[in-house]
């Protein structure tokens, strides 16, 4: 404890005006930062998976399931950095038993419930039923055991049976788009409905989230789907790239025109938190917030996006740029999660303050450990590809059994 | 003198019994004994509803309430960690205010350099406004914050998660996550005092009588006293928390 | 249908005409719910619920916690002559626990748990070491003038500390006014001059108020266009000048038009 005392003090050293004495730590740190960014990508990524199957965008179509298994990588770590934040994780369960309806976090429970049991696992488990069936079938060994368990024991891949599945898939991406909305909604309700900080407190935080999220999904798969198209050798359909990139550019306008709005909103209005939050703009936030989030993170993409739409770049080029554009989006909405995060305990609920936020490289909210819990969906991911093949070339050949034809 | 008869005596006497049980009820006890068996019945019951009254220019700025809540509460000496504090607000000539804490008050305060073009002056005691619709209470995600039948705005130290939820949804800034226990913590009006009919320790330490402690509920008290004469104010009432922390001369200037 | 069904071979759980994966993925999930929901049957605490969305028990614990401060009746039981004499005294509403700490495990067992006695200066500042925000007229003293090095209990019984003797100028008290007053162009009048005072005052302060001029013709004495004083002085028509305030409803005659 004495480390924290030491932390805490030269922190004190550093405020400037004033602050409540008990409002010197940030007590929302890197790990309360990934978790809107986790769960940001499962929405966006479910969401763009919902293109193909409700909105039938037959461009997107191959990376539909990369896109569901993205999706579940994610949502698998996205409840860690949470339990690895808690003052006491060992009775996280709590929020089970006893859940307080009026609280938005105590929505977490159930809402992740909903999200993974209804939508993501069955709608997955619905996909690839029929395939899973030919697989369990051809191979031996665990692979074959693991396929068999997935079925469940409902082997029945008569066209009847398939047709269902197919109604079953689109049903539940029905449901999954309010649901997904619901997901990463409630994590900006959590902050927006908070009256307490003006920087937090707003109608709009959750809707900022939610197109954030879409923008950081669409671009995730679609970085995704490049970088296995390399690894597997094969190239990227560029009518799917074209189609993502369409949608990243109209997603990352309008997140734009919602975080103008915001602002304009905040400066015409000008209530009594203007000033102390002007001051936190201009000085603690003005990186991360004019210069990544806003240059970097969305005026940079838009203009990437937009000039090689208007323009009749060779593929690869159109490619390097779509890459180049997706990077920068994941830059910029981790950092508009951080604005928001920190941003928020950055100034002093007496409005007449500052304090600042030291994250460590090491210890339980370090650097390190945020790195990890980044990384690891990723080695999700490549365990469930490698389980759940999502690519056309993998699926099983059997003549007359998949009720769906075999096209590239 | 004539005798009355007996049966009319008898008549009155069994009169009198309805009418001075309505009496009792209406004007409230009066002997020790009815006293003491109401008192009885309403902490039985739990009639009690407590709040506190800060009279701001009573406050000296001595910091002997921060002093004793510490000492009172076990809570750490660091200056990080505070269920109560004094602010003090120095308005100047030229329109530009600041204001200060050091350690939360606790050691009281230094004479500013320049006293020159002070306009006014002042010391505000801040606290856990314990107030009827709190936010941490609405925000906690398994209820291990709450408010009491007494109107007291409690901690389960056993029950808490740490998410510090509450802490970011108390607009002033009076809770903290005590880093031995990692569950929120916060002034609890000394529950373990006021419910044995002492004070606060920081109302018993206060020497000025800035701080004054009551039963809302109580007819006769000082707070009842504070309610009646004094112009009340609370601190953010915009944000509808309903405090029950009310203070009386509070300047425009505090937050 | 069925037929077609039947001739494939196709699993014999059929029932109600509801596809086989719904039954399976129903009975998987009818099974979870169950087994959710007897396992938080065993795991919600006892009381929690029974007052509210908590557990009544907190509600006793947080009663139960150890008390540190007697308060204040409690030490006049054995301390009778110290408490009537300071009951008498302008620390009458200065608890004992104030300067001598935490008394209840002295209450407990008097002999084993001795309150400390302050006998240092610091004590004593806490509360009348001069500070500006401080209520005008609170007794304060500036530390380093004030007979420095020397124990404030050498002259003030803390019991009563009445002052050795009776202040002799208004500055005791109120030095920030005096000090303001020093360096305006009221410093050569005195206080009594404009605030007539009982003498009283410097005992009893808060029992005998000095009063304000409530006159115009007051100020008027030396500001009026033909009062009789220093060339120097503003002069002003003191009929109109104003409206319908009195002077120092507008300046302040402690520092009248500061700069």
């Amino acid at each position: 404890m004495e480390e924290h005392f030491e932390k805490l003090a030269s922190i004190l050293s550093q405020v400037t005006g004033f602050i409540y004495p008990n409002e010197l730590e940030a007590h929302w740190g890197l790990l309360i930062v990934i978790y809107p960014y986790i769960t940001g990508l499962v929405a966006g990524a479910f969401i763009l998976a919902s293109l193909e199957k409700v909105f039938r965008v037959k461009e997107v179509e191959p990376t539909y399931r990369l896109a569901l298994l993205t999706a579940l990588a994610f949502l698998i770590v996205a409840p860690l950095p949470l339990l690895a934040h808690l003052g006491h994780p060992e009775r996280s369960f709590e929020i089970f038993l006893t859940p307080h309806l009026q609280s938005a976090m105590a929505m977490f429970g159930f809402v992740y419930a909903w999200y993974l049991m209804v939508v993501l696992l069955l709608e997955i488990w619905f996909e690839y039923r029929a395939d899973v069936v030919g697989w369990s079938r051809q191979e031996r060994g665990l692979r074959k055991w693991l396929h068999w368990v997935f079925t469940l024991g409902s082997r029945d891949v008569s066209p009847e049976a398939v047709a269902f599945d197919r109604k079953a898939v689109r049903t539940i991406t029905l449901i999954g788009i309010p649901s997904a909305f619901i997901l990463h909604g409630y994590v900006g309700f959590i902050f927006g409905s908070i009256k307490a900080n003006p920087w937090w407190s707003s109608v709009l935080i959750p809707i900022v989230f939610l197109f954030s999220a879409i923008v950081s999904g669409i671009s995730l798969v679609l970085l995704l789907y490049y970088v296995t198209s390399l690894v597997r050798g094969r190239a990227p359909s560029m009518q799917c790239l074209d189609k993502l990139g369409g949608f990243l550019l109209y997603t990352l306008i309008l997140d734009l025109s919602l975080e103008v709005l915001d602002f304009t909103h905040r400066l015409y209005e000008s209530e009594e938190s203007i000033h102390i939050l002007s001051e936190l703009i201009y000085s603690k936030l003005f990186m991360s917030l004019t210069i990544v989030q806003l240059l970097i993170g969305t005026l940079g993409p838009i203009l990437v996006l937009a000039l090689v739409r208007s323009s009749t770049l060779p593929d690869e080029l159109r490619r390097v740029a779509y890459v180049i554009a997706a990077m920068l989006v994941q830059v910029g909405i981790f950092s508009t999660r951080w604005n928001v995060v920190i941003g928020g305990q950055l100034f002093s609920k007496s409005l007449r303050g500052l304090t600042v936020y030291k994250v460590e490289i090491g210890g339980a909210e370090g650097v390190l450990v945020g790195l990890a819990f980044l990384i690891l969906p990723f080695l999700i991911l490549y365990a469930l590809v490698k389980i759940l093949p999502p690519w056309e070339e993998a699926r099983p050949v059997e003549a007359g059994v998949s009720g769906m034809t075999a096209t590239k | 003198m004539e005798e009355t008869p007996a049966r009319r005596e008898f008549l009155v006497e069994l009169l009198k019994l309805p009418c001075s049980a309505a009496l009792v009820s209406v004007l409230g006890p009066v002997t020790d004994a009815e006293a003491s068996a109401a008192k009885e019945g309403a902490e039985a019951v739990g009639e009690h509803y407590y709040g506190m009254g800060i009279q701001v220019d009573k406050c000296i700025g001595c910091g002997r309430c921060v002093e004793a809540c510490k000492s009172e509460n076990d809570v750490l000496r660091e200056p990080f960690y505070f269920r109560t504090w004094v602010e003090r607000y120095v308005v100047h000539s030229d329109g530009k205010v600041t204001v200060d804490s050091p350690n939360g008050g606790i050691q009281g305060f230094e004479a500013p350099e320049e006293e020159r073009d002070i306009l006014r002056s002042f010391f505000v005691p801040k606290l856990c406004n314990h107030c009827d619709r709190p936010p941490c209470v609405q925000v906690c995600p398994v209820g291990a914050t709450f408010k009491s039948r007494d109107g007291v705005v409690l901690v389960d130290a056993d029950y808490c998660i740490g998410c510090r939820y509450c802490i970011q949804a108390c607009p002033y800034g009076a809770r903290y996550l005590d880093p031995r226990t990692k569950v929120a913590d916060k002034c609890t009006f000394c529950y373990h005092r006021i419910t044995k009919g002492l004070l606060p320790a920081c109302v018993e330490a206060c020497p000025t009588q800035a701080r004054i402690f009551g039963d809302l509920k109580a007819m006769s008290s000082p707070l009842r006293r504070m309610m009646r004469m004094s112009s009340l104010q609370v601190l953010k009432p915009a944000l509808n928390t309903e405090p029950k922390v009310f203070y009386s001369t509070l300047d425009k200037e505090v937050r | 249908m069925r037929r077609i069904l039947r001739r494939r071979g196709v699993s014999p759980l059929r029932l109600w005409k509801l596809p086989d994966q719904v039954l399976r993925l129903g009975i998987l999930f009818a099974i979870g719910a169950v087994a959710l929901l007897s396992v938080r049957q065993r795991l919600v605490p006892k009381s929690f619920g029974e007052l509210g969305h908590y557990r009544a028990d907190a509600v006793k614990a947080a009663a139960g916690q150890p008390i540190r401060y007697a308060g204040a009746e409690a030490c006049a039981e054995c301390h009778g002559d110290v408490a009537e004499l300071k009951g008498g005294s302008y620390h009458r509403g200065v608890s004992c626990e104030i300067c001598h700490g935490p008394a209840a495990a002295h209450v407990q067992d008097a002999g084993e748990n001795k309150p400390v006695v302050p006998r240092e200066r610091k004590a004593c500042l806490y509360c009348h070491g001069y500070l500006p925000s401080r209520p005008t007229g609170f007794p304060q003293v500036i530390e380093k003038a004030h007979n420095p090095m020397e124990p404030c209990m050498g002259c003030h019984n803390p019991h009563d500390p009445k002052p050795p003797r009776i202040p002799s100028s208004c500055s005791a008290c109120h030095g920030m006014i005096a000090r303001t007053k020093a360096v305006s162009p009221h410093r050569t009048l005195k206080c009594e001059t404009c605030h007539a005072a009982d003498p009283r005052h410097r005992q009893y302060p808060t029992s005998f108020i000095p009063k304000k001029p409530t006159d115009r013709s007051f100020c008027g004495g030396c500001h009026a266009p033909n009062a009789p004083s220093s060339k120097h002085i503003p002069r002003v028509d003191v009929g109109s000048h104003g409206g319908r305030y009195l002077c120092w409803q507008c300046h302040y005659p402690h520092h009248p038009e500061a700069r």
